[in-house]
């Protein structure tokens, strides 16, 4: 068995690794050991690059991973439970533009640095040639694509504008960036010229991303990201066709194709379909938000007293829950709520927050029990039998506009039905729109409340009222 | 066999079985999972390893390097914070 044979038997230990990890990583017990399982195939695969590269000058590649390793552990050591989404959108910019690097790195190294030798394709062949720039697109696709998500998500860039002819000028930058890169492989001998056209494919391509992602607003944010993180898989696969490596090619078909997977269920959970969030996204207009007449706001003190007279209580988190880091808050209310024999249940939206399952993480951080989180199916039903419904900072996740108005932008989005509750507490900061940014007529609705306020303030307070009562 | 349509079946099966193992999985895992397999695709890490074997400074490996700084950054950042999702989860169930 030559060196390569076993180099390449490895490589099928770490794939084996990835796929068991990433079953393991859909089911809930599991999960944790599938994320290890995962980054020991990731670790395995590096070894076994590091054996196949044999001897050669490590300072770079030391440097590199060390470098990479500290700044990786930093960003997430100083993230907030709040932040994840943003987070994982950045990582996945960055292994878009590595995947577009790498591509860049090798047509530098065999093209332009040897200058005299022909084309592109001819010094790498037309396989390599081809994927090299459909890496490239691809990659800076999603860098900048991924980019401007975290900025979405972060609300430093509010609104959506809308491109005109949006679709047109997307298939252009496509098609110019492509007609760039492949003239670049296929046509240019002189290497000035076409690192020169390589470049012009980088910047289409980064601006191509940029439409594709800044119409699209609000609520779809989680959609989009899938669709990058799928698209970076994509990218990382091209690379491997380019440095002819299988297990580049497998382990980033696996993750382009899981994350079109996702991107589908997060579609089905707002009854939607992914041609309709990329074309349409949500066009929440000026004239949507509308201005609210009879809201009815009351204190923590007369909200707790009609708690206490309840028997069953429905928690709503929303995103709003996890910016003011209230989870703990809610759950001691939960608690105290238990205390006096009410029964307590959380219920999870799909995409309540900015992610599905976002509210799942930031309760679990809570430790609130598994037995009091209910999907939306199995509860949706029991609001017209509760007594009192708390949405805290939920707003386009329960707004019945879904239901009744076809006009609306999140028109058919399945929606919790917190206004058949008896009663209905909404715990906001304010009337502001929610991220689809539209009006909600709950808030409006004579059985609703609204208690102003910071979720965790407001919480704590209707805890501390419930247990001051009960002494 | 030739090595492109090699390539081509191996593409189109780690599609299918990409497309298989993701189906069925509870919504509480939905951030942990796009999270995880995001930080498998930081595996173009070992694409930019055999790219900045040498010691010189060229164009072509100070765009290996950055690319090699970039998939760990992906690869590290991205399996620590799929762990520390799921270390909320840990211990019940």
């Amino acid at each position: 068995m030559s060196a390569s044979d076993l180099t390449n038997l490895l490589a099928l230990g770490s794939i084996a690794l990835f796929v068991i990890g990433l079953k393991r990583l859909s089911r809930v017990r599991t999960a944790r050991s599938g994320n290890a399982l995962m980054a020991s195939g990731m670790l395995l695969a590096v070894a076994i690059t590091l054996l196949e590269i044999g001897l050669v000058d490590y300072r770079w590649i030391v440097g590199g991973l060390l470098v990479g390793g500290a700044i990786g552990y930093a960003i997430v050591a100083r993230a907030q439970a709040t932040q994840m989404p943003e987070i994982v959108a950045r990582f996945n910019g960055f292994g878009g533009a590595g995947s577009a690097l790498v591509a860049l790195s090798l047509f530098w190294a065999e093209v332009v640095e040897t200058a005299g030798d022909g084309t592109a394709v001819e010094t790498l062949g037309g396989t390599s040639a081809t994927t090299l720039v459909l890496s490239v697109l691809i990659g800076s696709v999603t860098l900048s694509g991924s980019i401007l998500a975290e900025l979405k998500l972060r609300g430093t860039l509010g609104g959506s504008p809308d491109v005109p002819v949006r679709g047109a000028v997307m298939g252009l930058l496509a098609v110019g960036g492509l007609a760039a890169g492949f003239v670049a492989v296929f046509g240019i001998e002189d290497p000035a010229v076409a690192s020169l056209l390589v470049v012009g494919l980088i910047v289409a391509s980064l601006l191509a991303g940029v439409v594709l992602v800044l119409p699209i607003g609000g609520a779809d944010m989680p959609v989009v990201i899938s669709l990058l993180n799928s698209l970076s898989g994509l990218a990382a696969a091209a690379t491997g066709f380019a440095l002819d490596n299988q297990l580049l090619i497998i382990a980033g078909t696996i993750v382009g194709a899981a994350g079109l997977i996702l991107t589908q269920i997060m579609c089905v959970a707002m009854n939607r379909s992914l041609l309709n969030v990329l074309i349409g996204g949500f066009t929440g207009g000026s004239t949507e938000h509308g201005e609210y007449e009879h809201v009815v706001s009351a204190d923590a003190e007369s909200a707790a007293m009609v708690l206490e007279a309840s028997q069953s209580v429905i928690i709503v988190p929303g995103y709003g829950l996890a910016a003011a880091r209230a989870q703990n808050a809610a759950y001691e209310l939960a608690q105290a709520l238990l205390n006096r024999d009410v029964q307590v249940r959380f219920a999870i939206h799909p995409v309540a927050g900015r992610m599905p399952g976002h509210m799942n993480v930031v309760l679990a951080e809570a430790e609130v029990p598994y037995e009091l989180l209910f999907e939306m199916s199995e509860i949706n039903q029991d609001f017209a039998s509760t007594d009192v419904a708390i949405v805290v900072g939920a707003n386009d996740v329960v707004n019945p506009a879904a239901h009744d108005d076809p006009a609306s932008p999140i028109a058919g989005m399945p929606i919790l039905d917190v206004e058949q509750a008896r009663r209905v507490f909404v715990i906001k900061r304010s009337l502001s729109p929610g991220y689809a940014g539209i009006k909600n007529e709950l808030f409006e609705r004579d059985h609703t409340v609204m208690l102003f306020g910071d979720a965790k303030q407001v919480l704590d307070d209707l805890a501390a009222e419930l247990t001051l009562a009960r002494r | 066999m030739g090595p492109l349509l090699l390539n081509v079946y191996v593409f189109v099966l780690a599609a299918f079985l990409g497309f298989e193992l993701i189906n069925k999985v509870p919504p509480t895992l939905h951030t942990p999972l796009m999270s995880g397999a995001n930080a498998m695709s930081g595996i173009t890490v070992i694409g930019a390893l055999t790219l900045v074997t040498v010691a010189s400074v060229s164009t072509s490996v100070v765009l290996g390097v950055a690319a090699l700084v970039l998939a760990t950054v992906n690869v590290v950042g991205g399996f620590l914070v799929t762990d520390r999702m799921l270390s909320t989860f840990g211990g019940r169930r």
